[in-house]
């Protein structure tokens, strides 16, 4: 047995050593070089442009902008599986080059050169003039009466509204005795900040085109690419090697479809785009910036008697995810800690600010950010502990939502509290830190998450797998899933190597998607790989399995029911003997002169299943009060995924988690000129994404149920880990100090004016 | 790739002025780490650079003929934390430039890059000027030596006459002969980060430890240059070294300092910061230099 083990990943060495090859390693270094001209206005039209002087500088090949762009053909870029129905098919608002801008930054022209020092150069000598229109850069003052509208289909800016009503809100607070809890809880526009920009080139052989990107989700680029040129899906091919990272920006098609475009306006020479970090600041996407507002109504028992939620998700200039983010978090407030009587109204809406997309944890941080922070107010509102406010309102075991269908099949909630408590200490802790006085103090705090697995009911969960048996008695194994940096290649592997029978070096995982010959998949987003993926692996490594045993049938004459593979040989189970290697029977195959078979096996699986993923982060602080900072001492997150296919792997998932979180929680926050729009700390510098120095060791523990739904009783793990750190840094701040900060993060301008409001300093 | 017009090597303080006079348009470059950056944003693409990264005569921490401490201006700051000299004598720089962003900028980075540069967020700055530095250049009229108060001018912009450079840092003695410095770096990161306020402060105490004789403070970030709080110092020297010469000194800098508002952090939090910065450097200093805080 391979999986539940910590094997090393397959893409190890090559990794380390620097073999493996992304995207830029892969391009023909005689390739053109394309640079974008993003507009400098935040809102209005391009009149006109001046591009004689950059036409001069030697190099330049072309220069195209959106006047050029004859056939509009519209778009939408959300990485998410194609509707048939186009009454869930997202918003098609994208166009190549844009004349109509709508946020600072928007993409209005482009250069293409023979190199990246002329491209910049002609860049910077093309003049454009505007026709400028107000801008609104605030969520709610998007939703006024009178506000700028960017797009005229969505009266108020508002993309979608929708709402959850559970009992009877109104009546249920007319309840004598009841404390009323109200917050407003805002979380700040971040980028995942992935160590690989976005980059992608693209190529043209007879009337076909290849796109190879750095992305997450290469059959859904095709689809989109084609959507964007107007032309047939079957001419494209996308090629995703290795990436350095996407959480969830490459889950959005990025600059795929105008690389394609450039491409064909050259006459189908190689050209690169590989954008700058600046620009992958606040060109590519972002995650919403959510502003929440919650009241809830307590009984005396510390039990909710009604409660209410209306978030307000900035959406930015184009739809790309739209409202999925903000209603996934919506959908999780009845659920984590369900009451009866619940009101939630969840808006998304367009800014003129860069476009939100995916990222990591898909609106839950936002949501946990909302939500756990109020529960700390409810508890110190009415006196309660909180972590037995918790255990006694958190969604209880047999629990089954409606819709998803999903059960909480175990007490993952309170393991994962205990086992959390227990590895940092809490009690103790605890005990300790209450009624500090003095500049600097300690406190500690928790925080829950609700997650999911995957997309289904609301979106196709289709997965694809490949085995191609070789002489040697090894096999390559394709899959649409895809390997974002997070092991999916060795997590299957390993399920493949259990399933068919073989060690797992006769396992050759060809990690490349090519849409040319890669079996179809959605692939990587919504925590779903490992999960996914195993459907298929199982489906398809019993196909494969029953082709050998067929085949060891004809070669031994032995009843196939008496024959299995272990360890890369044909075993007679009646009494253990190995009749031949795996190998013996995979060169005879293909040899025989009476009987050649090529020996393969390919399904799809259609998964219509989901799982609750839960868990949570505890974090210890010290603050120090008259700096205005708070550092973060001990931190640990406990995390039920079911059975963990590879526990190295997994911990490692949830370090990444963790360090999204605590940059979340306490640094990571993009900001814009309320003059312009324009942004201000677009780079490494001053957008501050945490360091190690700014990293306690991080202590990831786990919980094992098996999921029953899954084939190899594992469930989501990729984004749970960045959901529950924040909110709870937060609370230990807020143990500490008494001051609960509203606004991610708690940075020291944050803390500062929270201190000050509280009369700390 | 870097948009760059031309490189131009020098082989020696002599060959850079002389390079420097032939193309007077062209920036000097040393380790690369400001420059670089500011060719790849656009600011000096097509630039003409006079590279004195390989001369080495302007490496190294030394005691010139009176025992003042020679800073070679290409010493990078790794070379600046491990010197013994520096260790030994003003042990608060080799501190200060090692909160300068990460080991690889440490490596390659250089005082004089840091001081040339003109920006008042350099950590080195505060602690030069907070020890009365003083700068040394050269160019086609000869050598000549300022105090680094005057060396710089205004936000980017240092007494660098046409085709000259600096050469060396130099600590006279007589400030550095008994005191003890502490150096405080407020940024919103533990590295890789720039400062939003920087903070130094030495002091030089009595035989009984009892009093300060001489307090010295500079700030980084608190004006568009680094700058001396001479109503702080003031407000120390002579001093019994207790609580309330402490909040005194601390209260003090309010006085001098004038720090901007801008988005990387609001002017009420950055003299908030500068209180707390300079209550905190006088107490460690006075603590590293044998004496104790009475109440």
């Amino acid at each position: 047995m391979y999986t539940g083990k910590s094997v090393k990943r397959v893409d190890a060495f090559d990794k380390v050593t620097g073999r493996a090859k992304y995207t830029d390693d892969l391009c023909d270094k005689k390739s053109y070089v394309a640079r974008i001209l993003h507009s400098t206005i935040a809102n209005g039209k391009v009149v006109s442009f001046d591009t004689s002087e950059a036409e001069k500088v030697p190099g330049v090949v072309k220069i195209l902008t959106c006047f050029d762009l004859k056939e509009k053909h519209y778009y939408p870029t959300a990485g998410h599986p194609w509707s048939t129905d186009p009454s869930h098919q997202d918003v098609s608002d994208r166009l190549v080059l844009t004349e109509r801008v709508r946020f600072y930054g928007d993409d209005i022209a482009a250069v293409v050169a023979e190199d990246e020092v002329a491209a910049a150069q002609a860049l910077r000598l093309i003049r454009v003039e505007y026709e400028e229109y107000p801008f609104v850069l605030d969520v709610q003052k998007a939703m006024e009466d009178g506000a700028p509208l960017l797009h005229e289909e969505f009266p108020n800016n508002i993309l979608k509204h929708t709402q959850i009503r559970q009992g009877d809100y109104e009546k249920a607070i007319q309840e004598p005795g009841l404390t009323k809890v109200e917050g407003w809880y805002e979380t700040p526009v971040v980028q995942h900040c992935h160590i690989e920009n976005f980059i992608c080139y693209a190529e043209m052989e007879g009337n076909r085109i290849t796109v190879t990107t750095s992305t997450q989700i290469p059959h859904i680029v095709r689809r989109i690419v084609g959507q964007a040129l107007g032309i047939d899906w079957g001419r494209i091919r996308v090629i995703k090697p290795y990436i350095g990272g996407g959480f969830g920006n490459k889950q959005d098609i990025l600059y795929e479809p105008l690389c394609a475009w450039l491409c064909m306006q050259t006459g189908g020479h190689l050209v690169k785009l590989d954008v700058p970090r600046e620009e992958t600041f606040y060109c590519t996407r972002t995650r919403h910036s959510i502003r929440n507002h919650i009241i809830s109504w307590v009984r005396p028992d510390g039990t909710y008697a009604a409660r209410k939620l209306e978030a307000f998700s900035d959406q930015g200039a184009y739809a790309s995810h739209g409202h999925s983010i903000c209603a996934k978090g919506a959908g999780a407030f009845p659920q984590l800690y369900p009451c009866p009587n619940v009101e939630v109204d969840a808006y998304t809406v367009f800014t003129n600010k860069p476009v939100a997309g995916a990222m990591r944890g898909y609106g839950i941080p936002q949501a946990m950010w909302a939500v756990e922070s109020h529960t700390e107010d409810v508890c110190a509102a009415i006196g309660a502990d909180p972590v037995e406010f918790r255990r006694r309102n958190l969604m209880p075991v047999g629990y089954v939502d409606g819709f998803s269908k999903n059960e909480n099949y175990y007490d993952s909630f309170n393991q994962c509290l205990n086992k959390a408590m227990a590895a940092i200490d809490y009690e103790k802790k605890f005990k300790a830190y209450q009624n500090q006085t003095g500049d600097v103090r300690r406190g500690i705090g928790i925080a829950m998450f609700w997650y999911n697995t995957a997309v289904w009911p609301i979106s196709l969960e289709s997965t694809s797998c490949r085995m191609v048996l070789n002489q040697d008695g090894s096999f390559q194994l394709q899959l649409g899933e895809t390997e974002i940096g997070q092991g999916a290649d060795t997590a299957f592997a390993q399920m493949a190597a259990d399933v068919v029978g073989v060690p797992i070096e006769k396992v050759h995982v060809v990690s490349t998607q090519d849409t040319d010959v890669t079996p179809f998949g959605t692939s990587a987003y919504a925590s779903r790989q490992t999960y996914v993926a195993g459907f298929s692996i199982r489906q398809t490594g019993l196909l494969l399995k029953e082709k050998i045993l067929d085949y060891a049938h004809t070669l031994t004459r032995m009843p196939v029911f008496n024959l299995d593979i272990v360890d890369g040989n044909i075993v007679r189970t009646t009494d253990g003997r190995v009749l031949m290697s795996l190998g013996e029977l995979a060169t005879e195959a293909l040899y025989s002169l009476t009987d050649s078979r090529h020996i393969t096996a390919e399904s799809t699986y259609q998964v219509k299943s989901n799982a609750y993923s839960f868990g949570c982060t505890i974090a210890e602080v010290e603050v120090d009060i008259p700096m205005c900072r708070a550092k973060l001492l001990n931190i640990v997150n406990c995390h039920d995924a079911g059975t963990l296919i590879n526990p190295a792997l997994a911990e490692a998932q949830v370090h990444g988690g963790m360090s999204m979180g605590i940059g979340f929680g306490l640094s990571e926050k993009l900001i814009f000129d309320e003059k312009t729009g324009r942004p201000l700390n677009n780079n490494l510098l001053d957008y501050k994404l945490s360091t190690f120095l700014d990293h306690p060791k991080l202590m990831a523990e786990f919980v094992e149920n098996p999921e029953p739904t899954s084939a190899f009783g594992t469930k989501s793990l990729g984004e749970p880990p960045a959901c529950s750190v924040a909110p709870a840094i937060r609370n230990a701040i807020f143990h500490a100090t008494g001051v609960g900060v509203k606004n991610a993060p708690a940075n020291p301008h944050n803390l500062f004016a929270a201190f000050k409001e509280a009369g700390l300093i | 790739m870097y948009d760059i017009k031309a490189l131009y090597e020098a082989e020696s303080v002599a060959d850079a002025i002389r390079l420097m006079q032939e193309h007077p348009e062209a920036q000097i470059i040393a380790g690369g780490s400001d420059v670089l950056v500011q060719i790849r944003e656009g600011k000096r693409a097509g630039v003409e650079l006079v590279s004195i990264y390989g001369i080495d005569a302007l490496r190294g921490v030394s005691y010139d003929e009176e025992g003042a401490i020679r800073i070679g201006s290409l010493t990078s700051f790794s070379h600046i934390a491990a010197d013994p000299i520096i260790q030994e004598k003003i042990p608060v720089l080799g501190e200060a430039v090692s909160l300068v962003g990460g080991p690889q900028i440490r490596n390659i980075g250089t005082i004089g890059g840091n001081t040339c540069n003109g920006v008042t967020s350099a950590d080195s700055a505060s602690t030069l000027f907070a020890w009365d530095a003083i700068v040394e250049l050269a160019g086609p009229e000869g050598v000549r030596r300022i105090p680094i108060g005057e060396f710089y001018i205004k936000a980017g912009k240092v007494d660098l006459k046409p085709a000259e450079m600096q050469t060396a840092i130099i600590i006279p003695k007589k400030a550095y002969e008994g005191y003890h410095g502490n150096y405080i770096k407020y940024a919103m990161r533990e590295a890789m980060d720039i400062a939003n306020l920087g903070c130094s402060v030495n002091v030089r105490l009595s035989e009984d430890k009892k009093t300060i004789l001489d307090a010295r403070i500079a700030f980084g970030v608190a004006g568009p240059i680094p700058m001396r709080a001479p109503s702080a110092e003031a407000a120390a020297k002579s001093k019994e070294t207790g609580k309330e010469t402490v909040d005194a000194f601390a209260k003090a800098v309010l006085e001098d300092i004038h720090p901007r508002d801008s988005w990387r952090a609001a002017k009420a939090f950055r003299e908030h910061i500068a209180v707390e910065m300079a209550r905190r450097a006088l107490i460690k200093s006075i603590e590293l230099g044998g004496g104790v805080i009475r109440e």
